[in-house]
């Protein structure tokens, strides 16, 4: 647990090293993440060392969003006098982009016979 | 015996109580969530974040003070994002076979995500900083409070826009899905890891692995594509 940790934090620790060398505008994490998928796939034994943790830390990410989610509600005055604006702004445009993203991927998959997503 | 008021201005000195509060208030939205048979009206994050509000208000507490000990859990985001590479990884086949769908679906949900949110909030008379503000939202925090900084935005506007955007998209998602008859994990999952980043990628954990684990794909690679379209989007808008 502990040493799959330390896993973690070192690719997140090696993408955050890369990104601000090179001046990526990608954060330290993503980079991680693309790094530790290099890994996987080239040593899959550590693939699967770690699916379990990785599954058990990503089964409560909700968690990890609170303490950002109380600082919108103490900061809710940033909103200003544009916050029913943009309330509407945001809920119309996550529903339209859900929409179209959705659609986009179900009539691509279908034109490219990739298979159904279904259990 | 020490008074009362005595151990109060201990504790709220010191990070244990808002840590100790932070998971029991993620325990109680998770358990509201679970008796509800996962309803996504009753997402985990929203109830922890009433109650916590609440906490706050009632104890007179400030916000920074909060995030002494909330911080902790507020660090963990890194490594879990790091983490999304196994679910990604063990999913490596299903991904390899929808690479088309996926990269079609992320350039239309990323660009409709930008465009309609600027079009909507400057049709409704939103103007100057606080629309720029609005052009990341979809993506990630970090880069998002990166890319309104670069355009001339209000990063703590942007920071609470990101996050409202994670909650709407992780409420209404199942819902929305379930009215258009989209029943493929693939998708459902993808298009709400574009539009809504993190929280819409622990909404489709809760709902489906593999939903789940498209989420994150698709989070990841707006995190990438935002950082280069928002700055070309915004240019060509708002130009003159």
């Amino acid at each position: 647990m502990i040493a799959h940790l330390a896993i973690f934090l070192s690719f997140q620790l090696a993408g955050e090293v890369i990104a601000r060398g090179a001046g990526l505008p990608v954060p330290g994490p993503v980079l991680g993440l693309a790094l530790l998928l290099l890994a996987c796939i080239a040593a899959p034994a550590l693939g699967q060392r770690l699916l379990a943790t990785a599954q058990g830390l990503l089964s409560h990410l909700s968690l990890l969003f609170v303490p950002a989610g109380v600082g919108v509600v103490a900061h809710i005055g940033t909103l200003g006098p544009a916050a029913p604006a943009l309330l509407v702004a945001l809920v119309g445009s996550t529903l339209l982009a859900l929409v179209t993203g959705a659609a986009v991927f179900v009539a691509l998959a279908r034109l490219t016979r990739s298979g159904a997503g279904h259990d | 015996m020490t008074d009362l008021p005595a151990i109060w201005s201990y504790l709220s000195r010191e990070p244990l109580l808002w840590l100790t509060a932070t998971l029991i208030a993620y325990v109680a939205g998770d358990a509201a969530s679970r008796r509800s048979g996962r309803n996504p009206v009753v997402n985990p994050v929203l109830v922890a974040m009433i109650l916590l509000s609440l906490v706050l208000w009632a104890t007179g507490t400030p916000y920074p003070t909060y995030f002494e000990g909330a911080q902790f859990v507020h660090f963990m985001l890194g490594p879990a994002t790091v983490a999304l590479a196994l679910p990604l990884w063990s999913n490596l086949a299903h991904v390899r076979a929808t690479l088309v769908p996926m990269l079609g679906a992320l350039v239309a949900g990323s660009v409709v995500a930008i465009l309609s949110a600027l079009w909507i909030a400057q049709a409704l008379g939103v103007e100057g900083p606080a629309l720029l503000s609005l052009a990341p939202k979809s993506t990630t925090a970090p880069v998002a409070i990166g890319i309104s900084e670069q355009l001339g935005g209000l990063p703590t506007l942007t920071a609470a826009l990101v996050i409202l955007t994670g909650i709407i998209g992780a409420v209404i998602v199942t819902p929305l899905m379930n009215l258009l008859r989209i029943s493929d994990w693939r998708a459902r999952g993808f298009a709400v890891g574009v539009a809504a980043h993190g929280i819409g990628t622990a909404r489709a954990f809760q709902v489906n692995e593999t939903a789940g684990a498209f989420a994150g794909i698709g989070m990841g690679l707006n995190a990438l594509l935002t950082a280069i379209l928002a700055p070309w989007i915004v240019a060509i808008l708002f130009s003159g």
